[in-house]
């Protein structure tokens, strides 16, 4: 990977990014270690910024800075507000008195290695999977690129149009759903 | 012009990391200087002088929920419009129509809220006994 | 010296572009000591200011007109006890400050005080400006929490309700300046804040005047947003006293209290940089394409080192108008010291704008461009800082149904549309 980003432009070389790749790494997977272990749901939220936060730092280190914005925007300045405005809405005392993991647990573990499975085979045929001129964006024009992806017209790169559109049924799906449910029973 | 990605970004990191210092110190000054002498009326959260009476972090309007949901549903859009706005001249008519799609099912989100009273409050909300 | 440190001198570039960080760093300290500065002045003048709105004298005491009066506030904050009620949540009672610092202190990295005057340029500053400004939401939610008691709780849920209400309407306006940076030969815009006042420059108008009236109108819903989401008057919503009695700080005291202040003054500041940068043409100065060529140019430059004469004229008439007694004799001495150390910045300013005129000159030209930049920023920017104050005095609290309402069932639909209306425009021009 580093390679074809040294070939294409040299002064894009990375000084140190293993340091900050593993700093932010490891912020990431211990705060999240935290979210899930703090029985005070703040804290657990607290935590959630903190990971968030570095995953952004991530995404920036992968040259692609507006989707680091978007991390920031959306999830850390958007979901965690609607995440804390959710744990406020709830008894807090009443989740000190239950036990931490649930019986569900096997569930949970049966996901998360799926997921890591899934994980493991994309590092593994990474290579082949994605094609190397996805890491040859410039930097410079990262937001035309996502842009021009986005919403260029089918016969260019265009080609998640449909996606795009399909996104906001999905926005309003959610708000209709949470209108519903909130509801004052008649 | 060199297009140092890596140094561009750098100062933020420096920047954060001095604001967090400088906070820090701030705080732990105050901890350190000012004095301590506690005692349970001082201690006790500020009720104009009443005895609060139970635990606050109890249950609130359902509507401030709402209204979050509501915010993600635009800001997911405004983070959306940044790249379409950059390159639209470039995308034309089609790229312009396509926006308007978008925009156009999100407001019904809006429309519908609006028309259920979320965005009402006070003593309208309280007549009709909306949410 | 060492090269690292004058290699950069000659450059066009910010410090983070140029990936000298020596430079980028003591860009953020002089950064730093400016907005603590700022906020203290600011301090000052918004109680002198209200109080002359009131009819009433305002800070008189601690030094001359109350000069000093934020340096003893600060020394009696430092003192206060420091109390964390019983029933609050210790760490995050203290994490919650800081959030709110953070927040506000970071944005300042890409704030373009000049061409090269700014910590580092990114390509998506506007949205990074507007992300991190939006993290000040959870300081306000979580300090509200922490405090385990009602006022905070009900003053915390308000205004981030209320943030979150002006932040939709203030993103809207600001995708249509992106638009505006578009009209080029190239056909693409920009999100980095350098960018976009480069783009005024190269169209020679400020996007206030562009398409008029929708700069305007895209104008004023954000700066109507924009005091709305520092939770200032009239939107005060979470500092209502007389209904929450301080929000949500109500439990916090000494300098953790400060902080919070600090913060929506470093807020108020960032904001109104982000409004100067979209539409007022950040570091360029009036005019600058109909009163062109050299003599405008000297005129212009003149500007920082009349404002400083202004500043030290008003000090002397203070000293005059000082009472003939003898116990006002230190405040009298105080006060024109004060005065001729503006008078002596004004001379300094002075020589600069008249012996850094040419290229050849013993200070250098670029020394003068440099001043004028941020001389201009900044006059923007205290444009907007003494509106705060005069929205302050001049209007009455909203209701927060009625807040609501503005936020989502007026300024929403109105920047939507002046969107789509500069869109079509837009489009219309290619």
């Amino acid at each position: 990977m580093n390679s074809a980003i040294n070939a294409t432009n040299a002064t894009m070389a990375p000084v140190a990014t293993p340091y900050f790749f593993y700093g932010l790494a490891t912020l990431a997977i211990v705060s999240a270690f935290l979210v899930i272990t703090r029985r005070n749901v703040v804290h657990s939220a607290l935590a959630l910024i903190v990971t968030l936060l570095s995953v952004a730092g991530l995404y920036l280190m992968l040259y692609a800075p507006f989707v680091a914005g978007v991390q920031i925007i959306v999830y850390a300045g958007g979901v965690m507000v609607l995440f804390l405005f959710v744990i406020m809405l709830v008894n807090i005392d009443r989740s000190y008195k239950e036990k931490r993991f649930s019986g569900l647990w096997p569930i949970g573990l049966a996901a998360a290695s799926a997921l890591f499975t899934l994980f493991l085979f994309a590092f593994i045929k990474g290579r082949a999977l994605f094609p190397d001129r996805m890491m040859l964006l410039p930097e410079s024009s990262n937001t035309q690129q996502i842009a021009g992806l986005l919403y260029g017209d089918a016969g260019k790169m265009g080609q998640y149009t449909f996606a795009f559109e399909i996104a906001s049924l999905l926005l309003l799906v959610a708000i209709l759903a949470a209108v519903v449910m909130t509801k004052k029973r008649a | 012009m060199p297009d140092n990605y890596f140094a561009r970004y750098l100062p933020l990191l420096m920047h954060f990391g001095i604001a967090t210092v400088l906070a820090s110190i701030i705080v732990t000054l105050s901890y350190l200087v000012g004095q301590h002498k506690p005692n349970i009326a001082k201690m006790s959260p500020y009720e104009c002088g009443v005895q609060p009476i139970g635990d606050t972090r109890g249950r609130f309007s359902v509507k401030f929920y709402l209204v979050a949901m509501l915010f993600i549903l635009f800001d997911v859009e405004a983070v959306f419009l940044y790249p379409w706005a950059v390159i639209l001249r470039e995308l034309k008519m089609f790229g312009f129509w396509e926006m308007m799609v978008y925009i156009a099912i999100v407001l019904v989100g809006l429309f519908y809220v609006w028309k259920k009273g979320v965005l009402d409050w006070g003593l309208i909300a309280g007549k009709r006994g909306d949410i | 010296m060492p090269d690292f440190v004058t290699s950069y001198l000659g450059s066009t570039l910010t410090p983070g572009e140029a990936g000298n960080q020596f430079w980028a760093l003591v860009y953020v300290f002089v950064i730093f000591a400016g907005v603590s500065l700022a906020v203290m002045s600011m301090n000052w003048l918004e109680r002198k200011a209200l109080a002359h709105f009131q009819i009433r004298l305002g800070p008189m005491r601690t030094g001359p007109h109350g000069l000093l009066q934020p340096i003893a506030d600060a020394i009696k904050l430092l003192l206060k006890e420091d109390i964390i009620p019983a029933g609050a949540d210790r760490f995050v009672f203290w994490v919650a400050p800081l959030i709110g610092l953070l927040a506000a202190f970071t944005v300042y990295t890409v704030i373009p005080f000049g061409p090269s005057q700014a910590v580092s340029d990114m390509n998506i500053g506007i949205l990074f400006m507007l992300g991190v400004s939006s993290l000040g939401v959870l300081g306000v939610v979580v300090a509200g929490w922490a405090s385990n008691s009602n006022y905070p709780l009900i003053g915390a849920l308000r205004s981030s309700a209320q943030m979150v209400s002006y932040e939709v309407a203030m993103g809207l306006a600001v995708v249509s300046a992106i638009l505006m940076t578009s009209l080029n030969e190239t056909g693409t815009g920009t999100l980095s804040m350098i960018g976009i006042v480069r783009a005024q420059q190269e169209q020679g108008v400020w996007f206030i005047f562009k398409f008029f009236p929708l700069g305007l109108i895209a104008f004023i819903v954000f700066a109507i947003a924009m005091v709305a989401e520092t939770n200032r008057a009239p939107f005060d919503m979470a500092e209502a006293e007389s209904e929450l009695t301080a929000g949500y700080h109500t439990e916090y005291s000494g300098l953790r209290w400060s902080l919070f202040m600090l913060a929506e003054y470093a807020a108020m500041i960032s904001v109104s940089s982000i409004a100067v940068t979209l539409w007022l043409g950040g570091w360029m100065r009036p005019f600058s394409r109909l009163l062109r060529g050299s003599a405008w140019d000297l005129i212009f430059s003149l500007f920082p080192a009349v404002t400083f004469m202004g500043l030290a004229a008003v000090a002397f008439v203070g000293v005059v108008r000082m009472p003939r007694r003898s116990d006002f004799k230190v405040q009298k001495i105080g006060l024109a010291v004060f005065g001729w150390l503006l008078g002596f910045i004004a001379l300094m300013l002075l020589i600069i704008a008249i012996a850094g005129r040419s290229n050849g000159a013993a200070i250098p030209s670029t020394v003068n461009q440099s001043i004028g930049y941020i001389y201009w920023f900044l006059l923007k920017v205290a444009v907007f800082m003494y509106l705060f104050i005069w929205y302050r005095a001049t209007w009455p609290r909203y209701r927060f149904d009625q807040l609501m309402r503005v936020g989502w069932k007026v300024l929403l639909p109105i920047s939507l549309t002046v969107l789509v209306a500069t869109a079509i425009v837009g489009i219309l021009l290619s």
